[in-house]
């Protein structure tokens, strides 16, 4: 597993993807402040949004429980995964089972971090993205960099030249238009073709058994009305107890994303209906290490994500890397602190501290997820749990403690550093590579404030 | 006033890097140092907001409930220094400082101590003094503490960024309320052989004072 600042260190050297991520987060940034100061009551919705969330995480048992029976009485199916794998058992078989050798999918993160779409291809189906920019990761064979923008990392030009290549239109121009032309055309035909869509869910309502979908191009509604059959992942972690909960999250969700007041395709939907929408409904309902997250008491409020990315595009650690360092579907602050709960210390333990807790995330988060404790929170863990007896850092971290452990140790401290000074600052110091690679050390003054005091 | 010489450290930089036993002994330290203090003024937003916001927490996840108590006690009367002359109402000091200024809202300054535009009135007040405007101010210097040595890439990028600003604004001094990040401003400034000069908030109150 490659750790995030040596990913980081490779990311950092594209300039073409640092000026389009400076382009597109400081767009999206602005577009969102503008709309959240439209609302005088911004906070008290995003104290709702947080309460809704905590009361789930803390009864999930009985509101998964209470989805599962809504479900079924609505005429769906319902099935449980407790990890990926297991998941991908089931979708596989259910789209077999169909005879299908091809699916559309509507944009969904919880799939791609399955990994569905590799686990289908395995028995012979393609999955075929639908929304634009998914589109544009999977013609190109890359991943998503961005949870609401997954082609961020891509200028106009980049997706022109793709389009020409990958869906034969020779002549195509770089305007957004045109662009969404091709991919339209190309699109509907596999719409109607289609016999099974795969999604996700933004949310899920226990009351109900009813799931919903937000998105902006009405490609996922095609996936989700048009084909015979219809399976639905959704992390366990999406309910919400009822269907009037919704209407916070439905404030909350477009204004923190796109930086729209209201959100331009919401498709939800409950069970199946004779002769309207698919015959064949099923729900996966996913674990994929949620209930571990939910068993850490401070790094839980995790689980309350609604995927707006607000924290991404806001992260001055995101917005210099871009979204593969975090070698995880969910990058930017929120993945530095889910990744790591999903797939343990050991895989992720890098991610918890790809932040310099400048805490521009927690201000903009519309649950109001305390992301800055639980990186911190996390690195305690990592540092608990993984991080080796003797890893060095351990040992000049413990000789700080001791340094700081009295004003005499303190001074001879001081007096430490001041060896690596030379005219007045310091360039090297061993072990500080990091530091010095870039940055000077001012050296100790020549009296310090102490002695200033002292003797004064 | 005093300097109690027996102080070291808040344990921020442990707290931060997950080294919470480490922070905790540091935390117990703290208060037995300064607790019999009236108020307490510290030159550091960053270590404000790690007593007021993360000794509580530390104290709980540490299972100390004595220490519990006594943060519960101690921590509103730690002050960062603006926000101490804010509440004495001070808003001029006399000071004379006639450079151009840039002022680099740090991000615990700004998003755990909510110190909004107290700093730039202080410095406004300041004789001869200009402050100039720093683009995208209130973005992170890139230090972090130990995110600087762990991340150094990330946080040279994030550097680099705000040391352009700094160049771009024309200023001559960027004065700050954090000593690390001016550490790490002032870092970048003089590996590149740039003549802005790093100083503390205070060291510009205290200038030229009568």
């Amino acid at each position: 597993v490659t750790s995030f600042p040596q990913a980081a260190r490779v990311a950092l050297r594209d300039e073409q993807l640092r000026s389009n991520l400076h382009l597109a987060t400081t767009t999206i940034r602005g577009k969102r402040a503008a709309v959240v100061a439209e609302r005088s009551d911004w906070q008290e919705l995003r104290d709702a949004g947080a309460a809704i969330k905590r009361r789930v995480l803390r009864h999930l048992d009985d509101y998964l429980v209470q989805f599962e029976g809504a479900v079924r009485r609505a005429g769906g199916v319902v099935h449980w995964a407790s990890h990926a794998e297991e998941a991908n058992r089931i979708i596989v078989g259910l789209v077999l089972g169909t005879g299908a050798h091809e699916v559309v999918k509507v944009k969904s993160l919880t799939t791609d971090e399955i990994g569905i779409n590799d686990a289908l291809a395995v028995a012979g189906i393609s999955a075929i993205e639908t929304d634009l920019a998914e589109l544009i990761c999977q013609l190109a064979g890359e991943r998503p960099s961005h949870i609401l923008v997954p082609a961020i990392h891509k200028n106009r030009l980049e997706i022109r030249d793709l389009f020409r290549e990958k869906l034969g239109v020779a002549d195509l121009s770089e305007e957004p238009t045109a662009l969404a032309g091709a991919a339209r055309a190309y699109l509907r035909a596999k719409f109607l073709e289609a016999s099974v869509g795969i999604s996700g869910a933004n949310f899920a309502v226990a009351e109900t058994g009813s799931v919903c979908v937000v998105e902006s191009e009405g490609n996922g509604r095609f996936c989700t009305t048009l084909p015979r059959t219809l399976i639905t992942v959704v992390g366990i972690e999406k309910l919400v107890p009822t269907l009037e909960d919704l209407e916070v999250f439905l404030q909350l969700l477009p204004r923190s994303s796109t930086g729209e007041r209201m959100n331009p395709y919401t498709s939800l939907w409950t069970g199946v209906t004779p002769g309207d929408g698919p015959s064949e409904f099923h729900v996966v309902l996913l674990d994929n290490g949620r209930t571990d997250a939910l068993a850490d008491q401070v790094g839980r409020p995790a689980l309350a994500c609604i995927r707006c990315s607000a924290c991404l595009n806001v992260c001055p650690v995101y917005s210099r890397t871009g979204g593969f360092a975090y070698g995880s579907v969910y990058p930017g602050p929120i993945g530095a602190i889910l990744t790591p709960q999903l797939r343990g210390l050991a895989e992720a333990g890098s991610l918890p501290f790809a932040s310099s807790l400048c805490g521009a995330c927690a201000e903009v988060c519309p649950v109001k997820i305390d992301i800055p404790k639980i990186l911190v929170h996390l690195r305690g863990r990592v540092v608990d749990e993984s991080l080796s007896k003797t890893a060095p850092e351990r040992l000049v971290m413990r000789g700080l403690a001791r340094a700081f452990g009295g004003p005499r140790r303190f001074r001879f401290a001081q007096a430490l550093r001041q060896a690596f000074a030379v005219d007045g600052r310091i360039r090297r110091v061993p072990g500080l590579g990091g530091w010095t690679r870039s940055r000077d050390l001012p050296a100790v003054p020549g009296q310090t404030f102490r002695e200033w005091w002292r003797k004064r | 006033v005093d300097f109690p010489q027996a102080q070291t450290c808040c344990g921020q930089l442990h707290f931060n890097t997950g080294y919470q036993k480490e922070a905790l002994s540091l935390a117990r330290r703290f208060v037995r140092v300064f607790s019999s203090a009236e108020l307490v003024v510290a030159p550091s937003a960053s270590c404000v907001a790690m007593v007021r916001d993360f000794y509580p927490y530390l104290a709980e996840q540490g299972e100390d409930a004595a220490l519990r108590e006594e943060v519960n006690v101690l921590a509103p009367r730690v002050l960062e220094l603006t926000e101490f002359l804010t509440r004495l109402g001070i808003e001029d000091l006399g000071a004379s400082f006639p450079h151009r200024v840039a002022y680099h809202p740090t991000c615990h300054s700004l998003r755990a101590l909510h110190l909004g535009d107290a700093p730039s009135r202080l410095l406004r007040a300041v004789n001869g003094l200009e402050l100039v405007e720093l683009a995208r101010a209130d973005e992170c210097c890139g230090f972090g503490g130990t995110f600087s040595v762990k991340n150094a890439d990330t946080s040279s990028a994030m550097l680099a960024d705000k040391l352009q600003a700094i160049v771009d604004c024309e200023a001559e001094v960027v004065a700050a309320l954090d000593t690390s990040c001016l550490t790490q401003i002032g870092g970048g400034l003089s590996r590149r052989g740039l003549a802005v000069r790093t100083l503390h908030l205070a060291e510009i109150l205290a200038a030229g004072a009568p």
